[in-house]
């Protein structure tokens, strides 16, 4: 393969060890290896339990791995997130690496369609254009217009779900991690979603995903990975 | 004297690798008690650092030995000043270093008749950093005063009352605003929102997440709220009987404790 990976996990390993608990320590996977290209949705799979969201945090650079690495394709060149400093992290989720999570946390207060724009003006667009973009977004995922200028804590979760949504793809980040986007969805919308990430994907982003609902993995997944295969001994 | 309020253009902007401030094995003893013991990090513009441990665990003797309240036993404290460039703090003359603390300082104290003259009134209080600096235009002063009132959300109608007279929560608004007036390069502040009630807590983050975004502003913030070293801090040192036990990115420390007494106060949250 001449093309670099979007994501490459090398031989990575994740044991939490609980020290209030009579430091017990709980091995999720070992050895782990995993690339995923441009344009390509990998799709984890694997029973609950098995260490998938764990593999993702681990990415995100949220969960610190035993040993093993994980290299970000960053301004065409490959960091290792687990090991790069606070600020680099910060930087590389700023511009390259965006995660969905099926929660929104927000601060109180802040009004959806700042919210939503927040990640461009943090990348520098201007205001009136990160308005615009933003508009267009909210409008294709169908969040009324009465619901833009409040702020997301008293939506219905499908709604805070789309926020969540418009917040992340708005950048088009070329790497983009998802957990059960469409968790709360009802089909419509779950259509819209699946939308987005096929346009994403032919745009040439990398993702990888976590998905429950059968018909949305389908639809989007270039490729199943078994996360059940490297399960740690216990 | 009034350039010195204007922001450094573009010299600061992408790729300054020069540090902010830089600490090194910093030591503080009380007597034979020791307060905060090898401590050294750095931080670069615009980077919010959140010191997070239990009460005693040297936090506020970490804050005030950086902040030039309390001299190290031993170890430095390196700060990249307007004009001074990068140097050791308590290397400069005492007018040199309280001018700088003036010029690029802010200190928020977790009690605001700490960081407040209780005589004057609150909208002098706010206005003083300015007149501190040299400024003597009274028209453009108070406009500044009343900008930041706003800000805070103190009602304006309120400007000459005296800050014993305002609300505890307010009082810390007044606080807060008098020391972000004068554009300072990094704020300091000691449990800041320990005594607001949640609405006007959830503003002043946001407000502080903003002036970091718009001005490069830094901050250290001492916290036991572990909501709010997780909305404003970007990178966080646990503390614990005067070491660093554990420091790493904020929401990584958050959500995957290394350390078991980080793993302890993490625990210790109550959900709601």
């Amino acid at each position: 393969m001449t093309q670099e990976a979007a994501i490459r996990v090398d031989d990575l390993s994740k044991i939490f060890t609980l020290h209030n608990q009579g430091a017990t320590s709980i091995g999720v996977f070992e050895a782990l290896k995993l690339e995923v290209m441009p344009g390509e949705c990998v799709v984890l799979a694997g029973e609950s339990g098995v260490g998938k969201s764990t593999l993702m945090r681990t990415i995100y650079g949220n969960y610190l791995p035993t040993s093993g690495g994980v290299f970000v394709s960053h301004d065409g060149a490959p960091v290792d997130i687990t090991k790069a400093p606070p600020h680099q992290v910060l930087e590389i989720r700023r511009r390259t690496l965006g995660y969905v999570s099926q929660f929104l946390r927000v601060i109180p207060r802040v009004s959806t369609l700042d919210l939503v724009i927040e990640p461009l003006l943090e990348n520098g667009v201007e205001l009136e254009e990160a308005r615009e973009r933003a508009i267009t977004l909210l409008q294709a995922l169908r969040l009324p217009e009465a619901h833009w200028e409040l702020p997301p804590s008293t939506f219905s979760g499908g709604e805070q779900q789309r926020v969540n949504i418009a917040r992340s793809f708005i950048r088009e980040y070329p790497v983009l991690l998802l957990d059960e986007p469409t968790a709360s969805l009802d089909a419509a919308n779950r259509a819209i979603v699946v939308e987005l990430i096929n346009a994403a994907l032919a745009k040439g982003a990398a993702m990888v995903g976590i998905f429950h609902d059968h018909d949305v993995r389908d639809a989007v997944a270039t490729r199943l990975f078994n996360v059940s295969e490297y399960k740690a001994a216990a | 004297m009034t350039e010195v309020l204007d922001r450094p253009t573009s010299s600061q902007s992408v790729g300054a690798v020069e540090p902010l401030l830089r600490v090194s094995n910093l030591t503080k003893y009380y007597g034979h008690v020791a307060g905060c013991l090898d401590i050294s990090f750095e931080m670069r513009p615009g980077e919010v650092l959140g010191i997070v441990g239990e009460s005693g665990s040297g936090k506020t003797t970490l804050l005030n030995c950086i902040s030039g309240k309390l001299a190290p036993t031993t170890g430095s404290i390196a700060f990249n000043s307007r004009r001074h460039g990068l140097v050791d703090i308590y290397d400069l003359s005492e007018p040199d270093r309280r001018r700088m603390q003036r010029e690029d300082w802010g200190f928020v104290h977790q009690n605001p008749r700490d960081g407040l003259r209780m005589r004057v009134s609150g909208g002098a209080n706010v206005a003083e950093p300015l007149m501190n600096l040299g400024r003597r235009h009274y028209g453009d002063m108070r406009q500044a005063t009343m900008d930041w009132l706003s800000r805070v959300e103190l009602d304006l109608g309120r400007v000459d009352d005296k800050p014993r007279n305002f609300s505890g929560g307010m009082q810390q608004r007044i606080q807060i605003a008098r020391n972000l007036i004068h554009n300072p390069r990094l704020v300091f502040m000691d449990e800041p929102t320990g005594g607001l009630d949640v609405s006007v807590q959830a503003r002043l983050l946001d407000l502080l997440r903003e002036l970091v975004r718009d001005l490069g502003l830094a901050a250290i913030i001492v916290t036991h709220d572990m909501a709010v070293a997780r909305l404003m801090a970007d990178r966080l040192m646990v503390m614990k009987g005067g070491h660093v036990v554990e420091t790493g990115l904020a929401d990584q420390v958050l959500d995957d404790p290394q350390h078991p007494y980080t793993q302890l106060l993490v625990s210790s949250v109550l959900q709601i």
